[in-house]
């Protein structure tokens, strides 16, 4: 138990967003929709937790934008898994007094700007002459090495998608909501072997926030409060070229401190949100956080069993980053997602009965790893 | 050489050699280097002033005999280029490096030796 609970969430406009929007915009408009989803005000906030590919000091941003002068600010950027970041230190800094009420912020618009000028540089010089486009082919390179031990297929990992598909047809803020088969995913133009187009995350803009307060706070606002049950980091290498083993991720360490935290074991999850910037992303989370062992990952997601109606565990409900959004920075969507669906307003759909969900999010090249426990009730 | 007026009370006066240019001399010579941590005993790969693993600072450089072993390998496939290698090298001296295999038919498991492509150290089937 963490004492925290998510008190509002929000995604802001979402897609392809008007030419001359910007990445604060995003972050900003999403703010004031969390904020008003639990009927706070931008002068009840007084801890801000924000990061952006496009934003080098965010938190300093968000608040001029805002209006808001923070007693505690925290701009961590470890990637996508930035907001799970967040939620951990959030709950220290309400713990130990620091700030009472959190907002977590996210904005891009990598779609409108397009990839590579909605980043802030960062040239390797042992990486940089083999001109390899990254992030994607670290993540190839971690596919074909899970292939490689584990003969997991192309048709395991087209699964993710078909799977993500699936629910992002009952999310209506889905991107991508045609239907897909494994035979579509196998079709589509390659990237980098063994990963094709349909096994790479969408390029999207949009943002979201988050409202975190004590759970005490959280009582007495609007909304039903999502318990933080627990929630931890863990990292392991910035470069490829530096992990000790490309099929397997510190979600060892991030899920194992989470669940610990929580007093909880992964038959108790009733929800996966699992960051799909990848399709052998999941694989590799599944089986690193205890949902299966090493290498089976890939007969864990065959048959549909993570899609709407199949025999596993309701994996990515809001069709994920493969179908659903994906600006750039994934992770505050997946808590957003999470919270929708133990608040029970997951619409179309819902997961019936969820009182618990895990969120993991992956940043960089596998790199920082961040798994959150978060409940309906504070106690299970 | 230039003559420099040392700084006053400067704490650590003598200069060193960035690792990241050092490497690259190598290169230029053809010369695959790495690092060797003496107290740890194992290869340390990029070049750093620290080792990750004992910490030390008196990192020794030393010269790889060029053979490894292809850890991990996709084809990266580019709208306007033909289709490239990247792939990861399992040095025998113990370091792991991102490069790529000028080959068709690269697969995991392969002998490879490094080669220079204009000062970039590639590799070739062994």
């Amino acid at each position: 138990m963490t004492g925290v609970a998510i008190a509002g969430v929000a995604e802001s406009e979402l897609g392809a967003v008007a030419p001359g929007t910007t990445a604060l915009d995003l972050m900003g408009q999403a703010s004031a929709r969390a904020l008003a989803d639990c009927g706070l005000e931008a002068k009840d906030v007084d801890g801000l937790f924000a990061a952006s590919g496009q934003l080098a000091m965010a938190t300093v941003s968000l608040g001029e934008y805002l209006g808001i002068r923070p007693r505690h600010g925290d701009s961590t950027n470890v990637g996508g898994a930035s907001f799970v970041a967040h939620l951990a230190h959030a709950a220290a800094a309400i713990a130990t007094g620091r700030c009472e009420v959190a907002l977590i912020a996210y904005g891009s618009t990598q779609r409108l700007l397009g990839r590579a000028s909605a980043a802030i540089g960062e040239r390797d010089p042992y990486e940089a002459p083999f001109k390899a486009p990254m992030p994607v082919t670290a993540y190839a390179l971690a596919a074909a090495r899970h292939m490689h031990e584990y003969a997991t297929s192309p048709e395991q990992l087209a699964e993710v998608a078909v799977s993500a598909r699936a629910w992002a047809a009952r999310n209506p803020l889905a991107f991508e909501r045609e239907p897909l088969t494994v035979e579509d995913v196998l079709a589509a133009p390659r990237v980098a072997d063994p990963l094709g187009v349909r096994d790479c995350c969408l390029v999207t803009d949009g943002g979201a926030a988050a409202v975190v307060v004590s759970a005490e706070r959280a009582a007495s606002l609007r909304r039903a409060p999502v318990h933080v049950l627990g929630v931890a980091e863990a990292q392991s290498h910035r470069h490829i070229a530096s992990m000790p083993d490309l099929t397997v991720t510190a979600a060892r360490e991030s899920g194992a401190r989470a669940f610990a935290e929580a007093g909880l074991t992964p038959g108790d999850v009733d929800l996966l949100m699992l960051y799909d910037a990848f399709t052998i992303t999941p694989i590799l989370f599944l089986e690193d956080l205890g949902f299966c062992a090493k290498g089976e990952g890939g007969p864990f997601v065959e048959g549909g069993r993570t899609a709407p109606g199949g025999s596993g565990p309701p994996m990515n409900t809001n069709g994920g980053g493969l179908s659903y959004q994906h600006p750039g920075m994934y992770g505050l969507l997946e808590v957003v997602e999470a919270v929708r669906q133990l608040r029970g307003e997951g619409g179309e759909r819902q997961v019936q009965g969820a009182e618990v969900a895990l969120v993991h999010a992956n940043g960089g090249v596998l790199s920082s790893q961040c798994t959150a426990l978060l409940g309906a009730q504070a106690t299970t | 050489m230039v003559s420099r007026t040392p700084l006053r009370s400067r704490p650590y006066d003598a200069r060193v050699e960035a690792p990241a240019t050092r490497f690259a001399e190598a290169c230029a010579a053809e010369r695959l280097d790495f690092q060797w941590d003496p107290l740890a005993e194992r290869a340390v790969f990029y070049p750093r002033l620290v080792s990750p693993f004992s910490g030390t600072t008196e990192l020794e450089w030393r010269t790889s005999a060029g053979l490894g072993v292809v850890y991990a390998t996709t084809t990266v496939h580019h709208r306007e280029e033909p289709p490239r290698n990247v792939a990861l090298i399992d040095l025998d001296e113990g370091f792991r490096m991102l490069s790529r295999v000028e080959a068709t038919g690269v697969r995991i498991g392969m002998r490879v030796q490094v080669a220079f492509n204009e000062g970039t150290p590639v590799f070739l089937p062994a």
